[in-house]
């Protein structure tokens, strides 16, 4: 067969990649050369301006918020991802878990702002409650709409995506390793301390990587509960959109956007070496 | 695994805590959508899902929306996914990485970079909402392909397609009428979990000045929170329900592999 000929099958695949290349790698790659460019030459203005302090504080209460909401997430995640595991396999429990941890963690955004307006806002359904029945005032000067309120927010999905992430891990623990420590004379706290969590280390920290990535480069939930001021690199990235000069630098929001994605694939970098280590064991 | 009654008490209250925490906010949002003036109940905010003109067309667009999505996503990934376990192995990985590489890149980064891209999609197809599609495939593209690929790899896709060829079948008729109702179920999974994404999609929307429902639900927000509360409630159980009966779809597939 001619070098030709065994090059036509891959053709039909030129679509697709097409296709990708123009709404995935295009965008990208104009993020990344934006981000390194004024007026069509090299500058590094737009990334030494990451260092004004608007930026950094952006980034810092980035970091903050990602990291608080993925321990509370991947802790309180892993409990309940245990609890359904726990309640057998084709339980209708955990098939409704499943499907409403899908609802909140991937298509929820917006809509979980509102819930938690409706919720714990100033006419909230728990706010008027209290302050009718008890005097209590929860909402105090507002804090659902600063840095606190996001991190609940976030919460309402890291939580669910945890479940998600971390069942198969839970599902990978073999009863047989159980019953091997057992007859090997240990109780049920050695058991854990010593065979289960050990063997869920690498699970866990992967996935709490990935709730933090998850939660750097949400937008929706930040965008509709907060309306003032842009206290995460998320928001700062849209006013330097819809105004096109911050800082006086136009190309801030590649800058930023650049810095999200290095940041993004940095922790998805590490989450792929621990995912190696998981499946050496968990299958 | 053996339970002590402790521990089965301790699992009830833990799992009525989560539940709380879960499924209050919902309730809230039920609650405070029905809320009329004075302590009545009224559905005044839950009807203006279908009388309000903005909400409504909003509606309409996201639906339609998931529609194209769905099937310029099965046009472009199905074929291309055969072939490449057909023919073309060795770009199983480049493909792989491909299709999983949305999951790296945040929809906010595509959206700052891609304004170039939709200055030439808006002139060459004017401006309408649904020029989103052609995005939104590319956001639904991870999902999409793992639930095709699971069941792609759940059947002996290069036996039946030797069978077919040798009883002379063209390449067509091979994907269109041998692979393709293999993997029903796959496909079913993948158009619901695109279709449950695409109608809670709202940063790229947002940003490029496109009106679907997520982005009249945030700016309803600020005028009439009873609508908007009411549209994500109706959101929330709508994409529920689809990934309820995508579990169900999911297990039936499972028992299908066991028996071939």
């Amino acid at each position: 067969m001619s070098r030709l000929a065994r090059l036509t099958p891959s053709l039909a695949l030129l679509p697709f990649l097409l296709y990708l290349t123009v709404f995935l790698l295009v965008p990208t790659v104009t993020v990344v050369v934006g981000a390194f460019a004024e007026n069509g030459t090299f500058t590094l203005a737009n990334i030494t301006a990451l260092a004004d302090p608007v930026a950094l504080t952006a980034l810092r209460t980035s970091v903050l918020l990602s990291a608080v909401s993925a321990v509370i997430g991947a802790v309180f995640g892993a409990v309940l991802a245990y609890l359904i595991v726990s309640g057998g396999q084709a339980s209708w429990l955990r098939r409704s878990v499943i499907s409403l941890s899908g609802v909140l963690a991937q298509c929820g955004g917006v809509m979980l702002a509102f819930a938690f307006i409706a919720t714990i806002g100033y006419s909230g359904v728990l706010t008027v409650w209290l302050r009718d029945h008890l005097g209590i005032d929860i909402f105090g000067s507002g804090w659902l709409f600063a840095l606190p309120g996001l991190i609940l927010v976030y919460a309402y999905f890291q939580i669910p995506l945890m479940v998600i992430v971390f069942l198969p891990a839970l599902d990978g623990i073999k009863p047989q390793w159980r019953e091997a420590s057992v007859n090997l004379g240990a109780n049920g706290w050695q058991y854990w301390t010593q065979v289960a969590f050990p063997l869920l280390r690498p699970a866990f920290l992967g996935a709490t990587l990935l709730l933090f990535a998850n939660a750097f480069a949400a937008y929706a939930t930040a965008a509709a509960l907060v309306s003032q001021g842009n206290p995460i690199v998320p928001l700062l990235i849209r006013s330097g959109l819809s105004s096109e000069v911050l800082l006086g630098h136009q190309h801030l929001a590649y800058a930023l956007a650049f810095e999200m994605i290095v940041v993004v694939a940095a922790v998805m970098g590490m989450y792929g070496l621990l995912l190696r280590r998981t499946a050496r064991w968990l299958r | 695994m053996r339970t002590s009654p402790a521990f089965r008490v301790v699992r009830v209250v833990l799992l009525l805590l989560f539940a709380v925490f879960f499924f209050g906010p919902l309730l809230a949002m039920l609650d405070f959508s029905t809320r009329g003036t004075n302590g009545s109940r009224t559905w005044a905010a839950w009807a203006n899902l279908v009388e309000d003109p903005e909400l409504n067309r909003a509606i309409v667009a996201s639906l339609l929306l998931s529609l194209f999505t769905v099937v310029l996503m099965l046009l472009l990934l199905v074929p291309t996914m055969i072939w490449v376990r057909l023919r073309v192995p060795r770009a199983t990985r480049l493909l792989e990485f491909l299709c999983l590489l949305p999951l790296t890149i945040p929809a906010l980064v595509i959206v700052v970079g891609i304004t170039n891209v939709y200055q030439w999609v808006t002139y060459f197809l004017g401006d309408h909402v649904l020029n989103l599609t052609f995005v939104y495939v590319v956001l639904v593209l991870p999902f999409a392909y793992r639930a095709i690929e699971s069941a792609l790899s759940s059947i002996d896709a290069t036996t039946l397609a030797e069978a077919a060829r040798s009883l002379g079948a063209g390449w067509g008729t091979v994907i269109g009428r041998i692979i393709v109702p293999n993997i029903w179920s796959g496909l079913l999974s993948a158009a619901f979990i695109s279709v449950a994404l695409v109608l809670g999609e709202f940063t790229i929307a947002s940003l490029l000045n496109y009106e679907n429902m997520q982005v009249v639900i945030a700016l309803l927000g600020k005028s009439d929170a009873n609508t908007s509360v009411a549209a994500s409630l109706a959101a929330i159980a709508f994409a529920f329900v689809l990934l309820l009966l995508l579990s169900v779809v999911g297990r039936s597939r499972r028992t299908e592999g066991k028996v071939t």
